[in-house]
């Protein structure tokens, strides 16, 4: 009965797009964001090891523009995965299945992620000048 | 692996358009995915537009006008019309549900029909459930028992002990919640999916089968049970407003709870 010439129907291309789904796939892409961080984080204590010359030619090129939101989105994944995390976490415990209450918290992950990444920001920024 | 891409021989095509008959009042279009697999060809979009003020109120209502008086080959399964039976299955508007309970007047702008997601189709609105049957037989759907059964009378429960299979034996099998969920996408030949493992739950949790233990051994797996990911789109979609994502959190509390 094998009929391996049928057509696939289609799937991610149609399939609407919902908090479930939504949050989902952010928090997969935080997760890999934060692995590319990582190696940033990396590059930085490298050149703080090699040296003066090298290390403010990296933070100067940090503080300009597409450094500076390269640092913004890895503050913001690292809020979201963090805050996501922790819903998983009482997923996890059996907690927050119905359709209400998983929207909540998805909306309150993202505002706290949200919050948190302008705290931080405020905070950092206010203490480095 | 996940293959984001549909294989070259599904990609859909434009199809043909069906305009409204003259003198219709309240226009809609249905854009109905389409294939024969007879032709050779591909998959295409057909688009017909019904007057609503000559057919039922359901997305069903419309594919049987479309096949009663517009164009007899379009195929689709269905049986009950009341969301018993999940023989009308289907992608509708972007999510899986039941086309008989399905209300058109609910749904904004044209009315898109698609198969259940990533399924083998096998023409028009038809997907091939051999390997979500299988699946289902896997689980062993029936109780399994080792102590004598009472001489006289049935293996009896209390009422709260029927209580935790009454929502799970709710489920109708029409695995809107399976062709919903990513995980179950990309890895359908190894992990089980949420109608599958919801049903796995309603005898786990059945205070008269006795083989718990072994349906656990069988379960405790990185793809059969674990390929959940909590994404909660069976949840979103189930027809019946029943929670999936909950009863695969429930197995795995009770496979870890169990290892304490």
């Amino acid at each position: 009965m094998a009929q391996p010439d049928r057509p696939l129907s289609p799937h991610l291309g149609i399939y609407r797009w919902q908090i479930s789904n939504g949050l989902s796939i952010i928090h997969r892409l935080t997760g890999m964001l934060l692995s590319l961080g990582a190696l940033l984080l990396t590059a930085w204590l490298v050149a703080a090891a090699s040296g003066s010359a090298a290390y403010d030619g990296l933070t100067a090129w940090l503080q300009s523009p597409p450094g500076f939101l390269l640092l913004l989105g890895w503050s913001f994944a690292f809020f979201y995965h963090l805050c996501n995390g922790i819903r998983h976490l009482f997923w996890d415990a059996g907690h927050g299945f119905e359709i209400r209450r998983s929207n909540m918290t998805g909306m309150l992950v993202v505002a706290t992620a949200c919050v948190l990444t302008l705290l931080f920001w405020i905070t950092a920024l206010a203490g480095g000048s | 692996m996940a293959e984001f891409r549909l294989p070259a021989n599904s990609r859909v095509q434009p199809g043909r358009e069906y305009k409204a008959p003259a003198g219709a009042t309240r226009v809609r279009t249905f854009r109905i995915y389409r294939y024969d697999p007879t032709t050779g060809e591909n998959p295409r979009i057909d688009s017909y537009e019904l007057d609503l003020d000559r057919c039922g109120p359901m997305v069903l209502d419309a594919l049987i006008k479309v096949k009663n008086e517009i164009d007899p080959t379009l195929t689709f399964r269905r049986s009950c019309r009341e969301g018993i039976c999940g023989s009308c299955a289907m992608n509708i508007d972007g999510v899986n549900t039941l086309a008989c309970t399905q209300a058109t007047g609910d749904i904004r702008g044209d009315v898109r029909i698609y198969p259940l997601p990533h399924m083998p189709v096998v023409k028009d609105l038809i997907p091939d459930l051999t390997n979500f049957y299988a699946q289902y037989a896997s689980i062993k759907p029936w109780l399994q028992t080792r102590s004598p059964a009472p001489p006289d009378s049935e293996r009896l429960q209390s009422k709260a002990e029927q209580e935790k299979i009454n929502s799970p034996s709710a489920c109708i099998l029409c695995a809107c919640c399976s062709t919903a969920c990513p995980s179950y996408w990309w890895n359908s030949d190894r992990y089980l999916g949420p109608a599958v493992l919801l049903a796995a739950y309603r005898w786990l949790v059945d205070s008269r089968d006795e083989a718990t233990g072994e349906r656990l051994d069988e379960l405790e797996d990185p793809f059969r049970l674990y390929r959940c990911h909590t994404i909660m789109n069976c949840t979103y979609t189930c027809p019946k407003g029943l929670n999936p994502a909950r009863a695969i959190a429930e197995i795995k509390k009770m496979i870890a709870a169990r290892q304490l």
